[in-house]
């Protein structure tokens, strides 16, 4: 059996495992999740290739990476976070076979060779999120589940449309058992009708486009990430994102094959463009903590498209490199404001504040996080961010300004913020307790790795990035 | 191939009733009927892909069929039944807006359907063609569906109309992979599944299934 199998067997065993058994779920969820980022590094040191529907190559191999590490680190953190939840018994089994349901589903979504599977994965993650989204039971949870569960079914229900249409217009070009792997159907697109291909790729865009949050497709996302448990907004906002940005990647890699099409580079700008700018406005109201950095999620999901959108090798590195940095450092916010949102007994932005005086460990860690969300040095944000303006600079002048605008108000709101929430004088606590380990291990880690990705990146996945970029472009 | 074609043809009027049944369930508002008109739809998707599957000599279509009889045709339409019967005896209606409205809104949706569609597909089969031009009609009006009716009820309808549409798209693409077939029709069923759970849980919270109830918790809990 390959490695690429096994990473999406592993958490898909932990799952059946932990649905089962009645004890030990915190454990075995940790153990499962270690396994998952040993494996991972395995299939790195493997390198791209292999064959059949699982295919890791320069693309999808980094975000499986860190796609396990930041599972292993919401495996630490919510086994602190979910003691204080008072779920029962049944409930606590349902929501650690969830998660590693979600993570197996994950990485085969990540690393599938074939449209439709791809398809099925990413919808089998959504159903296991609005599971957990829903666990809470309070009636805003309700919403947030119903929400996210309708408009993220409509969206993935269009972007099957699309894939039936590019179905359609590379079918006649197929040979037989290639139908539908990333590398026919580019091949096909060549040759393909272009006016089938524009019209599979608005729907995938949309479709994709709903999963990843992008304005004017991005309701559900605060919400979904403000009511449900912390540990699913981690991983919703660090994992679940990157599989549809990776899904429009790849129907833009598919469709922009052809040269007879409309360039599906200015949809990207003009729908990534529309997130930054409304995410950075509504940046600046936010009075609940966690939908603060669920809209900073679309906020960078509006980045990325904008980077792709540009294109061209600099254009493509700037967003994988964005798309890494931001599940490292938006993972780290959440473990940390929702660690601060038990000890201050609220998630609202009255309640949170001071942070730094209380708890320093917790504190500077919010405050880093959130610097580095603002796209402050020396977090790999800064570096993404700089090539992406240099590079728009160069090829599309009329951007910038919009561009830079639109970074200028997202971060001051996001730095006027840490600033409510990490300085000042100190809200009261309900009762004394610490940060813990199981919070300040993962959240330091994934701030540290994010200052690597852009002081010393390794040498492997520098490859690696330069490799996806030209594969792309 | 081309009208006057037996295959053609057949494929035709099953694809075209089964968008008449989206209209219908677009202004249907007895729960009861709305249900039936889920049925029917379902039973008429899975003729048409029996049906192509004989066209294209593709029996892999025979199963997809099957599976949308068993779902879509039988298994759901009674637990629907069963579930309005035993969980809200007393509702038997509920509010769609106005009827004229929403059928004139159809209407240039499936207009827009066709205007989209048959210029962008010259190069393809008739058949394929106007098979893609029905189903993204019934996808669109499955949304149009959706946005009109607020019940939850009613949104699990449109999201039911909408994954049939998709269904008959994907028959009606010869060669099109049975993984994706198979899938969608297993993946309404867990849709389904879930969306009777929200149902539940929203009637024991608020006893109603009127999603508007929930408006007030939405936001930022001003």
């Amino acid at each position: 059996m390959s490695l690429a199998a096994l990473i999406v067997l592993l958490p898909l065993l932990a799952a059946l495992l932990l649905a089962a058994l009645p004890g030990q779920a915190v454990r075995l969820n940790i153990a499962a999740s270690a396994g998952s980022l040993a494996l991972a590094l395995l299939l790195l040191a493997e390198g791209p290739g292999g064959a059949g529907l699982l295919r890791p190559d320069a693309l999808n191999q980094p975000l499986v990476l860190i796609a396990s590490l930041v599972g292993l680190g919401t495996a630490i953190f919510s086994a602190q976070d979910v003691a204080h939840e008072n779920f029962d018994r049944r409930r606590m089994r349902w929501f650690h076979a969830a998660f590693q349901g979600f993570m197996a589903t994950h990485f085969l979504a990540l690393l599938s060779d074939n449209l439709g599977i791809m398809w099925v994965a990413i919808e089998a993650g959504t159903l296991a999120c609005v599971l957990m989204v829903a666990l809470h039971r309070t009636s805003a949870a309700l919403e947030a589940a119903w929400k996210f569960f309708i408009l993220c079914s409509v969206g993935i229900a269009l972007a099957l449309f699309g894939i039936i249409v590019l179905a359609l217009a590379a079918q006649p070009l197929l040979g037989h058992g290639e139908q539908l792997s990333f590398a026919a159907l580019r091949l096909a697109a060549q040759g393909a009708d272009p006016a089938l291909l524009n019209l599979a790729f608005v729907f995938l865009l949309v479709g994709f486009g709903t999963k990843a949050g992008l304005v004017p497709l991005h309701s559900w996302l605060p919400d979904a990430h403000a009511e449900g448990p912390t540990p699913i907004a981690a991983v919703l906002s660090g994992l679940l994102l990157n599989a549809a940005m990776l899904g429009i990647l790849r129907s833009k890699a598919v469709v922009g094959a052809n040269a007879e099409v409309i360039p599906p580079g200015g949809f990207l700008i003009a729908l990534g463009l529309a997130s930054l700018l409304l995410a950075g406005f509504s940046l600046w109201r936010r009075r609940d903590a966690k939908r603060l950095f669920g809209w900073s999620s679309i906020e960078h999901m509006g980045i990325a498209t904008i980077a792709f959108g540009i294109g061209g090798v600099p254009g493509h590195m700037a967003g994988l490199l964005h798309l890494w940095g931001h599940s490292l450092v938006k993972s780290a916010a959440f473990f940390a404001i929702g660690r601060a949102a038990r000890i201050k007994g609220g998630q609202t932005m009255d309640a949170i504040g001071g942070l730094v005086g209380t708890h320093p460990m917790l504190g500077w860690g919010l405050a880093m996080a959130m610097a580095a969300l603002a796209g402050l040095p020396p977090f790999s944000l800064f570096a993404s961010e700089l090539l992406l303006a240099t590079e728009a600079g160069r090829e599309r002048p009329w951007l910038l300004p919009l561009l830079i605008l639109g970074l200028l108000v997202a971060g001051t709101a996001l730095l006027h913020n840490m600033q409510r929430l990490c300085f000042g004088a100190p809200t009261p606590e309900p009762a004394p307790m610490r940060a813990g380990i199981a919070t300040l291990l993962p959240l330091w880690t994934n701030l540290v790795l994010a200052a690597l990705l852009a002081l010393a990146l390794p040498a492997p996945l520098a490859a690696m990035l330069l490799d996806a970029a030209r594969a792309l472009s | 191939m081309g009208f006057g074609q037996l295959p053609y043809d057949v494929a035709h009027v099953l694809g075209g009733a089964m968008l008449l049944v989206s209209f219908v369930l677009l202004y249907q508002r007895r729960i009861a009927a709305l249900v039936n008109a889920l049925a029917l739809q379902g039973c008429l998707l899975a003729a048409a892909a029996v049906w192509q599957g004989y066209v294209q000599g593709a029996p892999q279509l025979y199963v997809t069929g099957l599976i949308a009889l068993a779902a879509k045709g039988i298994a759901i339409p009674v637990f629907l039944h069963r579930m309005m019967r035993s969980r809200m005896p007393d509702r038997a209606v509920e509010p769609v807006g106005s009827i004229g409205l929403c059928m004139l809104g159809g209407v240039l949706l499936v207009a827009l359907a066709i205007l989209v569609v048959l210029p962008a597909t010259t190069g393809a089969r008739a058949l394929a063609r106007e098979d893609l031009a029905i189903a993204l009609s019934i996808v669109l009006l499955g949304l149009l569906t959706m946005i009109t009716r607020r019940s939850a009820l009613g949104q699990v309808a449109g999201l039911m109309t909408l994954e049939n549409g998709l269904v008959l798209g994907a028959v009606g693409v010869a060669g099109m992979p049975l993984v994706i077939e198979l899938s969608t029709a297993g993946l309404v069923l867990v849709i389904i599944v879930i969306a009777g759970f929200f149902a539940r849980l929203l009637r024991e919270r608020f006893d109603s299934l009127d999603t508007d109830m929930l408006h007030p918790h939405r936001g930022e809990g001003q």
